[in-house]
């Protein structure tokens, strides 16, 4: 009924070939982003802008590029977070030291850096994959975060290692409220979500999945494994850099090497599996988990148990529920919310009928 | 058959190829030829070196001696994704889909040496990336008629029954529209049914597209029924080559090979 793709014949490829080709899901994105741009800027408040959404929108970009690597290109990485750093910490340093940077820039050099970083550390996964590859990339957030700490030239010698982020400003206009920060954030989460969508549904993608799949025969198609796989570890950095910078920038307000440790890498990791690997819409839906559930078992906790549970507990059973979910869908689903978003879509599409 | 068919000049010359793992010969001074739009069939027990011949001929094994000649070009060592670009298709004896993937996307994929814009222009869906997506997409939708895959082609190909498998996977090979297309055992596994239309689906490639096919098979009857020219391979030796009708009559095949219950 609601969800139908009877009746819209498709007379031409390029049809078939949009970025959303049915109908109700172009409709839905309308909709999620006119009330993203249009309704949540004048109705939010700056808790939920500060503490909520801007960590929730960066979560989901750092995890679509994380995506693009594990999800599409098939390349584990526990690096996650290191890249991150290098991004939050290039773009401090390009602003720093370059005079009138405009911090948009700021923000692409940040996701240029941290592609270029991702590419050296991309060259093991030439010779080596799975459980080995895993090694390798944790070797690099190491590596990144002993540099960021070692080498007082980065944090620009200051005594404790945190830094403030500069001040946003373009064309004479500040970020400086929450508000202006979230739009902010949700343009450029917007815009590369978007552009990876385009990446995934064109032969870009399709060569990542295909060496995901069997590289072999990805080989024998003519697909260049070395140019695919680093092009997967520098577009996958550059999505972590930029979203490394957003952290810095638009949610924490300072850049610090202790935001960027291996448990954010594993955070990201969590999202895209409870998300979804290898889809888009995943990273949202596990980066929207990751944040909110917190936030209702908190609810949920007080209001039923009503004050007999302590706090120590409490992050216990987070804790607990976590790793219960992800093992439930390493094991029953590994493609994740997003997987059971589109068995309810088709079963609407089947509604009322069965089979 | 043989004689009524126009064949060209030789596409593919393979010379005292000899290739062993360790201690084990899996092939020993192999020479054989084969010409433009010709069907070839390679037969042999199992371990014979089938496959492993298909491999040294795209570059997936490095033979120890000997040379491959395609398209009058000699090379000793060609990477995989080279002889893709030089025109050489190829299908695996066990199904190498990318299995994650649909049908529609699978073969799509065997076409991406095709697909000429860079991922700066993907990321936009720009001009040429739109163009060209279109364009290919016109292609790839021929072949999925061809092999009739209309009704699966948003299938994910891991959902698939074995035989359909082996066809879209002929489709991926098919996509970049090879001038040489390897098939190994093609219709292993499958029931008469399927490997009547697999035969059907090879002969049309050949005839319509004028596609050059070297194919494995184990089944006599269907190799003697489809090729122009049957190769034999035991243990890693040649032991004959010639017309189906030759290689029937041969002393030593019918020994090595139809002699041992095939
Ligand atoms: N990658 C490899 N490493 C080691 N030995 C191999 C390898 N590939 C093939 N062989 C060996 O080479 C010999 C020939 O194998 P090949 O697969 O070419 O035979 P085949 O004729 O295709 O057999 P089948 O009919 O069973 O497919 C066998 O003894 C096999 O064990
Ligand atoms: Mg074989």
């Amino acid at each position: 009924m609601i969800y139908r793709e009877t009746g819209q014949y498709k007379s031409n490829y390029g049809a078939d070939e949009q970025i959303f080709p049915i109908r109700q899901d172009r409709i839905g994105v309308m909709i999620i982003l006119a009330l993203a741009y249009l309704v949540v800027p004048f109705i939010g408040n700056d808790y939920w802008f500060s503490a909520i959404l801007i960590p929730f929108l960066v979560l989901s970009l750092a995890a679509i590029g994380l995506n693009l690597l594990t999800g599409y290109a098939g390349q584990l990485s526990l690096g996650s977070a290191g890249f991150m750093a290098v991004g939050a910490f290039a773009a401090y340093n390009f602003m720093l030291r370059i005079e009138g940077m405009p911090f948009l820039l700021g923000f692409i050099l940040a996701g240029l850096s941290a592609a270029a970083v991702g590419i050296v550390f991309g060259l093991p996964s030439l010779r080596v994959k799975g459980f080995y590859l895993a090694a390798a990339t944790l070797a690099s957030q190491f590596f990144i975060e002993w540099v960021l700490t070692k080498f007082p030239w980065f944090t620009n010698y200051s005594a404790s290692g945190v830094i403030t982020a500069q001040k946003m400003v373009l064309f004479g206009y500040a970020f400086d409220t929450p508000v202006s920060r979230y739009v902010l954030t949700l343009v450029i989460v917007t815009l590369l979500a978007l552009v990876a969508k385009n990446l995934v549904r064109t032969r870009t993608g399709r060569d990542w999945m295909a060496i995901r799949d069997m590289d072999v025969a990805a080989e024998v198609i003519g697909i260049p494994m070395l140019k695919t796989k680093l092009l997967a570890f520098a577009i996958s950095s550059f999505y972590l850099g930029v979203a490394g910078a957003l952290w810095a920038y638009c949610y924490l307000g300072t850049v610090e090497p202790q935001a960027f440790e291996l448990t954010r890498s594993f955070q990201l990791l969590f999202i895209i599996i409870i998300g979804g690997m290898g889809t888009i819409v995943g990273a949202f839906f596990g980066a929207a988990f990751i944040v909110f559930f917190p936030i209702f078992l908190n609810l949920f906790t007080s209001t039923v148990f009503a004050g007999q549970l302590d706090p120590g507990m409490l992050s216990h059973l987070e804790q607990f529920v976590f790793g219960s979910l992800i093992i439930f869908f390493l094991i029953v689903e590994p493609l994740g919310l997003a997987r059971l978003w589109q068995l309810g879509k088709q079963k609407l599409r089947l509604w009322p009928f069965p089979h | 058959m043989a004689e009524s068919r126009h064949l060209g000049d030789i596409i593919l010359k393979i010379d005292h190829i000899s290739l062993s793992f360790g201690g084990i010969k899996a092939l020993v001074d192999i020479s054989f030829q084969v010409r433009r739009g010709e069907f070839l069939a390679i037969i042999g027990p199992n371990g014979a070196g089938k496959s492993s011949m298909l491999n040294v001929i795209n570059g997936v094994y490095h033979p120890q001696t000997g040379t491959v000649t395609y398209k009058g070009e000699t090379r000793h060592h060609m990477p995989p994704h080279r002889a893709a670009e030089l025109g050489i298709g190829r299908t695996f004896q066990n199904i190498a889909l990318f299995k994650g993937m649909t049908v529609l996307d699978n073969i799509k994929t065997g076409r991406s040496l095709k697909i000429k814009p860079n991922f700066l222009m993907n990321a936009i869906w720009f001009g040429p990336a739109r163009r060209e997506e279109l364009e290919h997409r016109r292609k790839v939708e021929e072949i999925i008629d061809f092999l009739r895959l209309e009704d699966i082609r948003r299938t994910p190909v891991g959902m698939l029954p074995y035989g359909l498998q082996k066809r879209v996977e002929l489709g991926r090979a098919l996509a970049a529209e090879p001038d040489l297309l390897l098939l190994d055992e093609p219709m292993a596994g499958m029931n008469i049914e399927e490997k009547q239309a697999m035969c059907r689906f090879a002969l049309d490639v050949n005839d319509e597209f004028g596609t050059t096919v070297v194919l494995i098979e184990h089944d006599m009857g269907v190799v003697m029924d489809i090729s122009d020219r049957v190769v034999v391979l035991d243990y890693g030796r040649k032991i004959a080559d010639g017309t189906p009708d030759e290689v029937r009559q041969n002393p030593e095949v019918i020994k090595a090979y139809l002699g041992v219950g095939h």
